[in-house]
């Protein structure tokens, strides 16, 4: 931490004669310097620690002794619970996954010539707000992919497997030669060559209807083969039209599937072409015509990133696409200090890029490494603004962290001892980095 | 640790030639290159495509919003509007919060610099007694998280009659900003060759003038890279004014938030809001990205 913070100071020997002032000044100049940034401090920073301190063991309204009660509630409180399960996964996750990345990135970009360009785009998401950050990742994360972009990659790669249906509405209108079966469709009676069998259905949206779809037709008869037509029947304005029959405004299932069935197994199958007519084989001949589940599936409206489930990883993928360009940065001025000579000389000795990587830089970065992971885990810690605007209302309890229940007891809840005791806790939580920090100084300041 | 402060695109490669490598290592080489581009080129990507989101969605009518993906302008340009920016700058709630913005962070970015310089000053060149001491107490605050103040201070405030003010905010970021600045310009200003302040000082110059004649100019690459960060910080904030101000001092972050429980039904103020919001910081961090980054870098213990 402090050798990161020390990066703002240009590098340079320590003064020869210590830094003994040159104007022999009296004391009271040295106060008067001194005196705003520490009253200041002391009453903005200093006074907070103590009161949270005191105020922790008060209770609500802040005239009775409490004791521990605020720090049992810590433990025992539903909403505080969720509050430290979240935060260990955040501490855990967050930084390593943005160390992680920062480095691949790092690595990676010392390899292009462009590398700076890229540099610039990874850490530009660092100069926003994280309620700008908010926003744009609940658009990201938006359910409907129609309008999230993150669903609509998924549902895109998942359709691209499993095949969506064209038909999911779809459903038998009355006096139906159909009947459903199994999440499909099955005709009541047998059919027979030469007989052209009919098979339509209504509720299918206009706009979702295939793109190949074309005006119905009626199958014509063939000898020794099943015909048929199976299409809307469905006009608009004027509801069915010739009930069973496709009329002139009737639209053919382009690509539906149909599949003749005796005694239990398919003996045929075909897809319906354009204009809704299909043919099967005489084997189909006294089978009864199905039109297959798959026909008929919902769509598939990807993941729900903002659900109960997903809502923590999927703000630490917020906080990620803010901070891995932090991480990046840091490591990248510590890579341009690794020599190297050590990297050629390992692949001289053979070395592939891996092996250089994983047994070369990775081991002279560890400090670097330690560092930004480090800092992380403190700024993890404090993360509010991402949580309150991201989560939605309904899963906020569960994307619940510390530093936002903190500001839900102290300010919507009204309990401001519990509230205290949740700051006593992320205080003692970074102490030890306080303590590190000042050990490292200790040493630099007395030059 | 040898993380030194400089601008991004700093560690330049150097390129090795290898003499006599066996040609097939030579063309994994080349692929390996290539791969390297192409994962990068993605990755570049899919950094900005949730920016470009916002900046498309900002730019296209609610009904549209509901009705079709942000992408779809790539096919359909026509539907790319400035109605939502036209509408929220006829807000008088976003504009007056963008004022209130600059009103507390340029004060807020100001009083740290001086005040921060001040003692920067006093602790790099000054002699009293625990010196060393104090500079470390105030380094130790460093990481103490602006949550813990919260409660305390919102309760000091309401006594003081602050609470709701943006003299209030500001005093807060102060604050906040008060122990990283001290830091980082101490740090600064201790490295400032003797031989010139001697110079000064037997030109007859009193301890205040060569604080603002010598130390602060000579100061400049350090009070950039501190003005800068306090600046984003300060403008970025959401959680300190959220608890400090009330509905006629609340700044753009907070104006926005209240926005946000029905997301959907405000994307129109929402989205071009925000981008609003992001103009000055992201104007700030193209225009001094060295000094940006070197803050950033610095100040990441806050």
């Amino acid at each position: 931490m402090a050798s990161a913070a020390a990066a703002g100071a240009p590098p340079g020997p320590a003064a020869p004669r210590g830094r003994k002032s040159v104007t022999g000044t009296r004391r009271t100049v040295a106060a008067l310097f001194l005196l705003p940034a520490l009253v200041l401090l002391g009453a903005l920073v200093v006074y907070p620690i103590g009161y949270s301190l005191v105020r922790s063991f008060y209770n609500a309204s802040g005239d009775g002794f409490a004791g521990f009660d605020n720090y049992k509630t810590l433990f025992t409180d539903d909403g505080i619970r969720t509050a430290l399960k979240n935060n260990v996964l955040w501490v855990v996750f967050a930084p390593t996954v943005a160390t992680a990345l920062g480095l691949v990135f790092a690595v990676l970009t010392e390899r292009v010539r462009w590398g700076t360009a890229f540099k610039l785009v990874v850490f530009m998401p660092m100069a926003i707000s994280m309620l700008a950050a908010g926003i744009i990742f609940r658009l990201v994360y938006d359910q409907d992919p129609d309008k999230g972009v993150a669903n609509a990659v998924w549902v895109g790669v998942h359709d691209t497997f499993a095949q969506s249906s064209a038909f999911p509405k779809a459903h038998p209108g009355r006096d139906s030669p159909l009947v459903a079966q199994g999440g499909g469709f099955v005709t009541r009676t047998a059919v027979h060559a030469g007989r052209p069998v009919a098979l339509p259905l209504v509720g299918v949206a206009p706009d979702q209807l295939p793109d190949g779809a074309a005006k119905a037709a009626a199958a014509r008869p063939e000898p020794g083969k099943v015909t048929g037509t199976t299409w809307q029947d469905f006009t608009r304005g004027k509801g069915v039209g010739r009930l069973g029959a496709p009329d002139p405004s009737e639209v053919g299932y382009a690509g539906m599937r149909i599949e003749a069935v005796k005694d239990g197994t398919v003996v045929a199958s075909t897809e319906a072409s354009g204009d809704g007519t299909f043919t099967l084989p005489a084997a189909a001949d006294g089978a009864v015509l199905r039109l297959p589940a798959s026909n008929f599936r919902e769509p598939y409206d990807g993941v729900d990133w903002l659900g109960p489930a997903l809502v923590t990883p999927s703000i630490i993928g917020a906080y990620v696409w803010m901070w891995a360009g932090f991480a990046m940065v840091l490591i990248a001025a510590g890579l341009a200090g690794v020599p190297r000579e050590l990297l050629e000389a390992a692949r001289v000795d053979g070395a592939t890029e891996w092996q250089v990587f994983r047994k070369v830089t990775v081991p002279l970065l560890a400090p670097v490494l330690a560092v930004v992971v480090v800092t992380l885990m403190i700024n993890v810690l404090k993360v509010f603004d991402l949580v309150f605007i991201i989560a939605p209302g309904s899963s906020q309890d569960d994307a619940n962290v510390l530093a936002l229940e903190l500001y839900r007891k102290g300010f919507a809840e009204g309990r401001p001892g519990v509230a205290s005791a949740i700051s006593v806790f992320l205080l003692l939580l970074v102490i030890p980095v306080m303590l590190f920090n000042i050990r490292r100084l200790r040493r630099e300041v007395r030059r | 640790m040898t993380a030194t402060a400089g601008s991004i695109g700093k560690a330049d490669p150097v390129r090795t030639v290898k003499a006599r490598q066996p040609v097939a290592s030579r063309i994994a080489e080349r692929l390996g290159g290539g791969l390297v581009r192409v994962v990068l080129i993605l990755v570049g990507l899919f950094w900005l495509v949730p920016t470009i989101g916002l900046l498309v969605s900002s730019l296209r009518a609610p009904q549209d919003m509901s009705a079709s993906g942000w992408w779809t302008v790539f096919t359909k340009p026509s539907q790319l509007t400035v109605d939502s920016y036209q509408r929220l700058l006829e807000n008088s709630d976003i504009t007056n919060s963008l004022v209130n913005t600059v009103l507390i962070t340029v004060p807020a970015t100001v009083l740290v610099v001086v005040i921060g310089a001040l003692a920067g000053y006093a602790f790099a060149w000054m002699e009293f007694p625990g010196r060393d001491w104090w500079f470390l107490g105030v380094v130790s605050l460093l990481v103490v998280p602006v949550q813990v103040a919260l409660i305390p201070i919102a309760e000091l405030f309401g006594k003081l009659g602050l609470f709701g003010t943006i003299f209030g905010v500001i005093l807060f970021h102060t604050g906040f900003g008060l122990p990283f600045a001290v830091f980082l310009l101490r740090n600064f200003f201790a490295e400032i060759p003797r031989e010139l302040l001697e110079a000064a000082r037997l030109d007859g110059a009193g301890e205040l003038r060569l604080f603002a004649r010598v130390v602060m100019p000579l100061g400049g690459p350090a009070i950039a890279s501190l003005g800068i960060f306090q600046f984003l910080w300060v403008w970025n904030d959401m959680l300190v004014a959220l608890v400090f101000t009330k509905s006629g001092t609340q700044p753009i972050t907070v104006a926005l938030q209240t926005q946000v429980r029905q997301f959907g039904n405000n994307i129109d103020v929402l989205a071009p809001g925000a981008f609003i919001s992001m103009v000055i910081p992201l104007a700030v961090f193209f225009a001094f990205q060295r000094q940006f980054v070197s803050g950033v870098m610095a100040g990441a213990v806050k």
